[in-house]
């Protein structure tokens, strides 16, 4: 191993790591797939929608309805990057997400921690988990409706709710995934039970942890969507209603697209975070390969 | 691999530390597992010493119990019947005067090879800070892991997680080591540089150690006493004085005397091995 080093380039350090990779990157076929790929898409779509307007695909904005009015300054359609209530539907749904997905957390990965390491607790609390969690979320709409007031309170609810029977089963089968000899090492070391949560249950359930939540934003967002197209006065789903409700379609495609974009980053957020974390995890899979 | 530094025989700090050892015991110790009416009697009336101080080999034929005996030993199971003592004093638990190196490893993979040695002593507080480090940075360089310090196991081969995980053990200065086939699954080469490295700690620690192998011949080269166990009900067998002077090297595996252990054992296990075999179909 060590041989190897000593006949390695050094590390290129600051910008130049920057280019090294950018240069690296695009040495391989693989961003010129996926710059294809997405050409080969929008072509798709274009020709559907705008170049041979196919069957009911012509009621449909297509890519260059959609570019026109989502970067023009004064959008046929009410809805462009230059206009103030984008950005308002954009931040009330961000901010809901952060609420709902913090809470979600917060309560999901301690509960599904004890869950998994307590039978006590997973005997009281498990079954009615999963009771609960098979209940789609727009069952819930009525029911919450009723228990919170005003606008807030039901769509956070609602997207919390989902995202909160993803986290906590993941925690709770992160702690199933740990070996039992860890413990028995733990414990054989003398470990009080504080440290073996702290030590081993926490750190070896963060890799499931970190599947649960990354799955968990994108519930969070589809059920916030769902809620907000029920109940909501701003948010990206109310804007998708809003604008079927008035016939205006780009701004509904507009408002679907934004929607991918930030989910994808949101998720890709969560994986930073995760990786950041777990550098033991990464190191494991690189070993393998992936 | 890089191989493990000699030990020099003038480690002073380990010589002036007073090393201990202790004398474990089994007293017609029997375990089952199962429910009462199918229960599978994994242990029938055992009752073994391990001297303070040596090294006991135990072999049997494999799915005879032989975890199950280590997890008696270790505390982590209490026997059905019968005593399981170190010293006189019953097993309650494990306990950091016992120190098992288990059949895979188990360092903990979230944690480096540094912070895996330095668990132990900092969970329990009693020792801490910067001399706790150095303390494990020396066994570390001792098992020949001084460069892989800051890795996580994952990224070290299989005899050097061995390596990482016995001192994990040692640096809790445990009296009893026990050792549950720690070297299965590595390669003939690296178990047979671990054997002789093992065999060297062992020289210079003198504690007691209980070793569980299925391997006849890492049996013999390590033992001062081998513990044949048989099967079906398992009850110990014979227990076989090997006396070969120490340190050991590899040659005497070729004399005259080693050959003679040899047959004895291969004659007493093949018999236990056919009775399972028989089971089998």
């Amino acid at each position: 191993m060590s041989n190897a080093a000593n006949t390695r380039i050094s590390e290129p350090q600051g910008i130049d790591m920057v280019f090294y990779r950018i240069k690296k990157n695009f040495t391989s076929v693989d961003p010129y797939l996926t710059v294809f790929g997405i050409f080969l898409w929008l072509f798709a779509y274009w020709v559907l929608c705008e170049g041979l307007q196919i069957w009911r695909f012509s009621k449909l904005p297509g890519p260059v309805a959609i570019s026109k009015d989502w970067f023009a300054f004064e959008p046929f359609q009410g809805i462009s990057i230059f206009t103030q209530e984008y950005y308002e539907h954009i931040r009330v749904s961000c901010q809901r997400i952060l609420i709902a997905f913090g809470l979600a957390t917060g309560l999901g990965v301690p509960l599904g921690l004890f869950m998994g390491w307590s039978r006590k607790v997973r005997d009281y609390v498990f079954p009615i988990i999963e009771t609960l969690r098979p209940i789609p979320i727009l069952a819930w709409v009525p029911l919450s409706i009723l228990l919170l007031p005003g606008f807030e309170g039901p769509v956070i609810f609602l997207a919390t709710l989902a995202s909160f029977f993803v986290t906590a089963l993941n925690a709770m089968l992160g702690v199933d995934s740990i070996d039992e000899e860890y413990f028995r090492a733990a414990g054989c070391l003398g470990s009080s039970k504080w440290d073996v949560f702290k030590n081993v249950v926490v750190p070896g359930a963060l890799p499931f942890i970190f599947t649960g939540l990354q799955i968990s934003i994108g519930v969070a967002w589809f059920s916030l969507v769902a809620a907000e197209m029920v109940s909501g006065d701003l948010g990206l789903g109310y804007l998708i209603v809003d604008a079927y409700m008035n016939n205006v379609t780009v701004p509904m495609v507009i408002a679907m697209i934004t929607l991918g974009f930030i989910g994808y980053f949101s998720s890709g957020c969560v994986r930073a975070l995760g990786n950041k974390l777990m550098a033991w995890h990464v190191k494991e899979l690189a070993q393998q390969g992936r | 691999m890089s191989t493990p530094k000699t030990i020099t025989k003038a480690s002073s700090s380990a010589k002036a530390k007073k090393l201990t050892s202790s004398l474990v015991e089994l007293k017609n110790v029997s375990k089952s597992y199962g429910e009462e009416w199918a229960s599978d009697n994994v242990l029938k009336n055992i009752s073994v010493e391990f001297p303070a101080g040596e090294l006991t080999v135990i072999v049997g034929p494999s799915g005879c119990g032989k975890s199950t005996l280590v997890n008696l030993l270790a505390g982590f199971e209490k026997p059905d019947e019968g005593r399981a003592l170190i010293d006189g004093k019953e097993i309650t638990g494990p306990a950091k005067d016992r120190m098992v190196v288990f059949q895979e490893t188990a360092l903990i993979p979230w944690q480096t090879t540094l912070q895996n040695v330095t668990f132990g002593p900092k969970m329990r507080g009693d020792k801490k800070g910067p001399s706790l480090v150095r303390e494990a940075e020396d066994l570390l360089i001792k098992v020949g892991l001084g460069e892989f310090m800051n890795k996580y196991p994952i990224q070290l081969s299989g005899g050097m997680q061995r390596r990482a995980e016995l001192a994990r053990a040692l640096i809790n200065e445990p009296t009893v080591m026990i050792m549950d086939e720690p070297f299965r699954g590595l390669d003939a080469m690296s178990r047979s540089l671990m054997q002789e490295f093992f065999l060297e700690l062992f020289d210079e620690n003198q504690k007691t150690n209980i070793f569980v192998t299925s391997e006849i011949d890492e049996a013999i080269f390590l033992a001062d006493n081998l513990v044949i166990l048989s099967n079906k009900p398992t009850t110990v067998q014979t227990v076989i004085k090997i006396d070969l002077p120490r340190p050991r090297n590899y040659k005497m595996l070729t004399t005259a005397k080693a050959f003679k252990y040899r047959r004895q054992a291969m004659e007493l296990l093949h018999g236990e091995a056919l009775k399972s075999f028989a089971v089998l179909k």
